[in-house]
């Protein structure tokens, strides 16, 4: 019964869209995440005094909560729009980037969330500088946390801008400087508090907006997925089920798989979420419901990207926008009109913006903490300047975003995200796991691997065809994967442990029982 | 300062050993699902592309199965760490005090 309604609904033109006219309904519901976001910034700004409360609102935020906030941080707008997109045009081959972008978590879990609680403070960095020398590991470390940031922002401001004027209509200018200001209002006022409750904001009304959707399309097929995915095959044919034309090269998919499951593991503004909960505990179960909730969303993509492409069309998906992002919002539309539309973007927004919060929190603490505080200050400032440096170093990274953003304007920065991911797991991620579990890294090998990953990373991403066949339109490219992860991530840890084998200095007995002890049981247990 | 720190010492060592193994252990799980699923992905596409009703692929139920998969691994180690790992930091923590 569902096939005939679905044949009848398929007369319905795409070009009927009211996506990009203005929209009462999404300025509406926009303004009201504004303003519900900007009052917990002010309530949250009266909390903010110091710079434990700052970096880490405080290290009172429940692990159901963090959960929560660090869904909020991950399911960016490229993984709403851009998954559903993905399967709407390409069917199965989007689902590889669904699941890529979960298995992620797991490793979080196992290797870092409790250790890095436990021997750190706000950053990543305090872990691997731990019991090496400061100023050198925190300047590789600081080098390795902007790279991540800073291309990560790139494609988000990017992505905002587009996304922004196709939905409501605004110039792309004017889209990215109210994401800049909202959030240097959020970051600087609140600091660490108001961007977990935005985070957590965000990720209800997005795994509820997304969850509503999904039911909406399911409801048209009895219910049953296979039902969606066997219209899917009737209509655009069995391939669509089955893998294509994006996985042709298998190295490829292994390098693109690598710098997503690890990448997660490295990347600043989640690996500081960890210092926002009490204790270790706290930071074991917030990944368990991080996960839960992570999961749960992806398998709503499957659905949301079939069902835009069984009632929407990949032809006028494509049509109102070539990337396919429009998926979800024509998907809104066409099931739940122009108020349902306005909804998904104003959601789509509030995504972006939230997104771009936590990383400039991440930034903001790699520039004040681990640059400032610890590399030119050795240490010895007060905390009342710290906090002044942070939130200096936060109105920068705003005005640098915006700035990027307008700088990058119709570039093709798709890319900067993987890239983002790739210095993550090759930069970030082998430092921190020698750092956590291994006695005889030293200051010269966790240096050497974090440059040879940054620097590694950008190279072989610059020589790969995603930049000189795609970008800079040349026949052939000298290195031949798009993602560099397969090379970089086991050479970033060769060079950690060949340096440190050769200037390793032994660390006596109780040194390492101290730093067993404090792993396991916190730096009350010392 | 505890009366017996060797003791103690040697406790979280062999936590320390536990919590290392599991977490390998899980770590290579996840590792051989997912790249299992990208090995299928790049060299069966045959065997993906199968269906086991109309509408369903075995491609799509191994990609779901690759998310319960990833709950499945973080509740098992959670589940561990709550009812052994915890308990053990708790039982070392409490000789410490008593031997205070």
């Amino acid at each position: 019964m569902s096939l005939v309604f679905l044949l009848s609904q398929a007369a319905a033109p795409a070009a009927q869209t009211r996506i990009g006219q203005p929209n009462v309904v999404a300025m509406a519901f926009f303004f009201v995440f504004i303003a519900i976001t900007l009052g917990i910034t002010y309530w949250a700004a009266r909390r903010t005094r110091t710079t434990e409360h700052f970096y880490a609102a405080g290290r009172t935020i429940s692990p159901g909560q963090n959960g929560f906030a660090l869904a909020g941080d991950y399911m960016s707008a490229a993984s709403f729009l851009g998954i559903a997109g993905l399967v709407s045009t390409t069917g199965f081959d989007g689902l590889i980037y669904s699941t890529g972008w979960l298995v992620g978590w797991p490793v979080v879990l196992f290797l870092i969330a409790e250790p890095l609680r436990n021997l750190g403070k706000y950053t990543f960095a305090d872990v691997v500088a731990l019991r090496l020398r400061q100023t050198p590991v925190r300047i590789a470390a600081a080098i390795g946390t902007l790279a991540t940031v800073i291309f990560y922002l790139i494609a988000q401001m990017v992505g905002a801008g587009g996304l922004i004027k196709l939905m409501f209509g605004l110039s792309y200018e004017t889209a990215i400087v109210i994401v800049g200001a909202a959030m240097i209002a959020y970051v600087l006022f609140g600091g660490m508090i108001a961007t977990t409750w935005v985070q957590i904001v965000k990720a209800v009304l997005l795994l509820g907006g997304a969850f509503l959707l999904a039911m909406l399309v399911l409801a048209r097929f009895g219910f049953n997925p296979a039902a969606l995915f066997r219209a899917a095959a009737e209509r655009y044919g069995d391939a669509v089920l089955a893998p294509g034309q994006l996985v042709s090269n298998p190295w490829d998919a292994f390098s693109l798989g690598l710098a997503l499951m690890f990448g997660t593991a490295g990347l600043p503004h989640i690996l500081m979420r960890f210092y926002t909960v009490p204790d270790a505990k706290a930071a074991r179960t917030s990944v368990f419901y991080a996960t839960g909730l992570i999961g749960f969303f992806y398998l709503l993509t499957f659905v949301l990207g079939f069902g835009a492409m069984v009632l929407v069309g990949p032809d006028a998906i494509r049509a109102v926008d070539r990337g396919g992002n429009m998926a979800a919002p024509l998907l809104a539309e066409l099931i739940g009109g122009t108020p349902f539309l306005g909804f998904i973007a104003a959601v789509a927004f509030a995504t972006i913006l939230a997104v771009v919060a936590g990383l400039a929190l991440a930034g903001a603490s790699a520039l004040s903490h681990d640059l400032w505080v610890n590399v030119v200050r050795h240490g010895k400032a007060s905390g009342t300047e710290e906090l002044k440096v942070a939130r200096v170093a936060t109105v920068v990274l705003g005005v640098a975003a915006v700035l990027f953003g307008i700088t990058f304007k119709g570039q093709n920065v798709a890319f900067m995200v993987s890239l983002a991911f790739a210095i993550a797991a090759s930069a970030n991620f082998p430092a921190l796991v020698m750092a956590i579990f291994w006695r005889g890294f030293s200051t010269a090998g966790a240096v050497a691997s974090m440059l040879v990953g940054t620097i590694g990373t950008l190279l072989l991403i610059w020589l790969s065809p995603t930049v000189q066949v795609d970008i800079l339109r040349h026949d052939s490219a000298w290195f031949p994967l798009k993602n560099p992860a397969l090379v970089t991530i086991p050479l970033s840890f060769a060079v950690g442990i060949v340096v440190s084998l050769l200037t390793s200095v032994r660390s006596t007995d109780a040194e390492n029982a101290q730093h067993e002890r404090r792993m396991h049981m916190g730096s009350a247990g010392d | 300062m505890p009366n017996n720190p060797g003791d103690a010492a040697s406790r979280i060592s062999a936590l320390a050993a536990a919590r290392w193994r599991i977490a390998i252990i899980l770590t290579v799980a996840m590792v051989l699902i997912y790249f299992g699923f990208i090995a299928l992905i790049a060299f069966n596409r045959a065997l993906l592309a199968h269906r086991l009703t109309p509408g369903l692929s075995v491609g799509i139920v191994l990609g779901a199965l690759v998310i319960v998969a990833s709950w499945l691994l973080t509740w098992v180690y959670v589940r561990w760490a709550n009812r052994h790992y915890d308990a053990a930091l708790d039982a070392i923590g409490r000789d410490e005090g008593a031997g205070r």
